[in-house]
């Protein structure tokens, strides 16, 4: 007994660092926990319930569990037994994160290659994946390119592309395997351009720029977070039924070299723009009235300066003004998602920050714990070493059994941990889904202000029209400039006419497209919300129950110091 | 500010009496000058800060540690016979107070311990000074290896009970952070509505329950598992003062050897030459032989009583340390096991959620 010990502390010995306790090789006679690098196959005694079938969910109570092996087994050396009666969820427990659920994971293709990236919704996410569809994106491979153009610096200007793989069986998609290169900015302009195409969708919100972040961190850091966040985004866009199929994304993915969309330009060169227009619109040179095209859009991104001013004061008028506007949002039920909508992300995001607290409690907990069993493993190996008493000796026994209770049980708060992470993290992903939910809520209202200024708009216009034909009429034989000004405000009348129609339709379209995305976003969250929970619930229950063992099984060792208590 | 406890008498009739802790400290400093070579049990430490002095918390780690004082004082086949842990058992309040400022503690000494200690200072002084070898220490291998134990013992037990604190910490954490996410869950819940909501709900009333489990176990850590660990490095810091006694015991031995040395030869060249002050030296002689043999009685004493001490000692350690490993497995197991059972009862209700 004594000389496998030596082994275990020398190792305790040398390495001090917590980071050096995954490697020490506990002995033990309970084969139901080995060191953590061997534990996944080391689970000799997991009933092999393990290969369960797409559809059932991999949650639920487990069947009985039955000594395959050896029915009858007397419990000769205590470690047969492994949590019988009832069956344990502990022995589930490791399924349905890991690997070994192929079949779930493959469904809506979100399988990772690192899998702490695995979004929870993936492997149980009945309500995306009802046929049998898929399409898997994987971001690699990041490599420095120089840019080509003219460049005052020497050396020119270098960026980051990523290597993006896409394998699916869409028809939509003009083939089943493809890569692309990208840069960080074309994922920016396929994310304006999306938001365009698809307003009022509850669109994922890309990556942020970390423009502080690229130049304070590693290069090689920064790098990798930012290849983590693309694959994360593109696979919720992905996951999206409508927006999979958008051209944008599919041009995106598949188009070689440069990105066939139209890029952002600045707000300044936007302002430019305007600026220089808006003289000429305001004398009537150029076109004074919105192209009824260009109401497809709202006013904010666009170049037209004098549609923004407009519009600015028409929503001016209908807060402050003492008159109704023309139409209002009378959607009695929009208006109560609305508000509940804002309710859930207020809930959500404290729910998501006690959950990272949690997190870093639990963390704490199994550092603590860990420690605590190294600090007696020393303890141990000293008492041994200079043991001149049995009663030293027996101590030094009861030590190693309490050290290494503790690091067992640290490593299984660590595992707990890194499990609770993977679920919890469901309420970052809906809260970062929010945002999207606030400004498809904002393409709606902005539509309607398009809607309210145009027919403002018109009821002055044709207030004009009255009074010149008034005016005109009056005068014998026709007053010439005055028909002329007649004409042209009618064709305005006209165009303006058109614009509207145009407007209400994006207006109604856009409508429609907030009432299916809620209905979608409700039925998909509660879904994974109670997937979240049952993971959760089922991984503190697996863990708990092995930690208790671990105890119980010191506390057996130590009984006979209970009874001579007095 | 003071505080009073009440203890029952052990021997005889039951007796309660009063004291303060400065009672227990002037016991503890009594029996410490009569009793050299024997470990003194422990004494839980003065506390450094005011506010927590009065916490129930202190309060109870304090009680605990005194009675265990006590006990083991009462325990101990020689220092139970002790006059003075009689009086300490018996005596009135205002006699403990008179003897309280007769305090002939280990920092105030008699004048002729003074003097001791002044030639003590004055001999290391002179032996720096004089470039000779650092103070007379014993030579004994087998003493060495015990001296090096106790130190590095207590440098091991100090980073173990660092640790158990923090663990006490950390239970306390967890608490807190479970039960503000039961709140957070159940006001998510609220917002939900339906089964999810109902589930959320449930999950945060869990979660909250759990976070009462999870305080009462970090107080049970901080009592039965930290407070025996730093009563074990204590007690290790009581043989260190029973070390120092040692050597002083040694040292003054040897010095004493040494002047008898002294005295014998000139008491010879004295005699030789059949001086007058031979009876004067004759007589100092015979009252330093009778003071060095006294003083080595002393040091064997102190000897032997250690050598029984130390096996009483692992003894006693072995099996405190057995139930408090005991007593921490107990609870870690109880802890998990009503966390495990907490949330199973949450699964069934999950399940009838989704199948709706």
């Amino acid at each position: 007994m004594m000389g496998s010990d030596n082994q275990v502390f020398e190792e305790a010995h040398v390495y001090a660092s917590r980071e050096e306790m995954e490697n020490l090789v506990l002995d033990d006679d309970n084969s139901s926990s080995k060191s953590f690098s061997n534990y996944r196959s080391a689970t000799s005694l997991s009933p092999p319930i393990l290969v369960t079938p797409a559809d059932s969910d991999p949650l639920l109570a487990p069947p009985p569990y039955r000594d395959l092996r050896n029915p009858n087994a007397p419990d000769n050396n205590g470690n047969n037994q492994s949590y019988i009666e009832p069956p344990s969820y502990a022995d589930v427990i490791f399924r349905p994160f890991d690997e070994t659920n192929p079949a779930v994971n493959e469904i809506n293709g979100v399988e990772s290659s690192n899998q702490f990236v695995d979004s929870p919704h993936s492997s149980t996410s009945p309500v995306s994946s009802t046929s049998s569809d898929y399409i898997k994106i994987t971001v690699s491979n990041p490599q420095k390119e120089q840019e080509m153009s003219n460049s005052l610096v020497p050396g020119g200007n270098t960026y980051v592309t990523y290597l993006i793989t896409t394998r699916t069986n869409i028809p939509e998609f003009n083939g089943s395997e493809f890569s692309v290169r990208r840069r960080f900015r074309d994922v920016v302009t396929l994310a304006d351009r999306l938001a365009e195409s698809y307003r009022g969708f509850f669109i994922p919100p890309r990556p942020d720029k970390n423009v502080v972040e690229s130049q304070v961190m590693q290069k090689q850091e920064f790098v990798e977070q930012r290849r983590v966040a693309l694959e994360k985004y593109l696979r919720r866009l992905a996951a999206h039924l409508v927006i999979r199929k958008s051209d944008e994304f599919k041009l995106f993915l598949q188009v070689q070299g440069k990105l066939p969309l139209p890029t952002s330009t600045d707000m300044a060169s936007r302002m430019l723009d305007g600026a220089v227009k808006l003289p000429k619109q305001l004398f009537g040179e150029s076109t004074a009235l919105v192209a009824p095209q260009e109401v497809g859009q709202p006013a904010k991104g666009g170049r037209d300066l004098l549609r923004l001013f407009k519009e600015l004061k028409q929503s001016v008028s209908n807060d402050w003004g003492g008159s109704k506007p023309p139409v209002i949002e009378e959607d009695k039920e929009f208006l109560e998602n609305k508000e509940r909508m804002s309710d859930l992300e207020l809930q959500l995001s404290n729910a998501s920050q006690q959950a990272e607290a949690l997190v870093k409690a639990q963390q704490d907990m199994g550092e603590t714990m860990g420690e605590l069993g190294l600090a007696f493993i020393k303890l141990t190996k000293f008492e041994n070493e200079e043991a001149l008493y049995n009663s030293q000796r027996a101590r030094a026994a009861d030590m190693k059994n309490v050290a290494t209770a503790a690091v067992k049980a640290s490593r299984f708060y660590r595992e707990l941990n890194a499990q609770t992470v993977k679920h919890l993290d469901t309420l970052h992903e809906y809260l970062g889904l929010m945002l999207a939910v606030r400004s498809a809520f904002t393409d709606r209202s902005s539509a309607l202000l398009t809607v309210q200024t145009l027919l403002s708009e018109l009821s002055s216009l044709q207030m004009r029209a009255e009074k010149l034909e008034a005016a005109s009429s009056k005068i014998f034989g026709g007053d010439k400039s005055r028909i002329r000004k007649i004409e042209e405000l009618k064709e305005t009348i006209r165009v303006t006419e058109d614009a509207k129609s145009v407007a209400i339709n994006e207006y109604e379209r856009i409508k429609e497209n907030n009432r299916t995305e809620l209905e979608r976003l409700d039925k998909e969250r509660r879904a994974d919300f109670l997937n979240m929970l049952k993971g959760f619930v089922v991984n503190q229950v697996g863990y708990a129950e092995k930690i208790a063992n671990v105890w119980a099984k010191v506390a057996e060792e130590t009984s006979g110091y209970a009874n001579e208590n007095s | 500010m003071f505080w009073q406890t009440n203890f029952p008498e052990y021997q005889g009739p039951e007796k309660i009496v009063i004291r303060r802790y400065s009672d227990f400290v002037w016991l503890r400093d009594r029996l410490f000058e009569k009793y050299k070579g024997i470990f003194i049990p422990p004494l839980p430490e003065k506390s450094a800060v005011e506010k927590f002095r009065f916490s129930a918390e202190f309060i109870e780690m304090r009680r605990q540690g005194l009675d265990l004082f006590v006990n083991r004082i009462a325990s101990h086949p020689e220092l139970q016979q002790s006059e003075d842990l009689k009086t300490f058992l018996q005596a009135d309040e205002e006699t403990m107070e008179r003897l309280r400022s007769q305090d002939t503690g280990y920092f105030k000494k008699k004048p002729a311990d003074l003097m001791q200690i002044f030639k003590d200072v004055q001999s290391k002084v002179s032996d720096v000074v004089l470039g000779k070898e650092k103070p007379v220490e014993e030579s004994n291998p087998e003493y060495e290896k015990l001296k090096h134990y106790i130190f590095e013992l207590e440098n091991h037990l100090a980073e173990a009970q660092k640790h158990a604190y923090r663990l006490v910490k950390r239970h306390r954490e967890l608490g807190e952070s479970l039960s503000d996410f039961g709140k957070a869950a159940k006001l998510l819940g609220a917002c939900e509505g339906d089964a999810l909501g109902k589930a959320f709900s449930e999950l945060g009333m869990k979660s909250e329950a759990l976070s009462v489990k999870l305080q009462r176990e970090a107080h049970q850590l901080l009592m039965n598992f930290e407070e025996p660990l730093k009563d074990y490095v204590r007690a290790v810091q009581s043989i260190k003062a029973t070390i120092a006694e040692r050597a002083n015991a040694f040292r003054q031995q040897c010095e004493l050897a040494e002047t008898m040395k002294l005295k014998e030869i000139n008491l010879d060249k004295l005699m030789l030459t059949r001086s007058d002050k031979v009876g004067e030296a004759e007589i100092e002689y015979k009252e330093l032989k009778a003071e060095s043999e006294d003083s080595t009685r002393r040091f064997e004493t102190i000897v032997r009583l250690m050598n029984e001490e130390i096996v009483r000692f692992q003894e006693q350690k072995t099996l405190d340390m057995g139930i408090a490993f005991h007593n921490f497995s107990k609870g870690q197991a109880r802890l998990a096991s009503s966390i495990a059972d907490a949330w199973r009862t949450l699964l069934p209700k999950l399940e009838a959620c989704s199948s709706s």
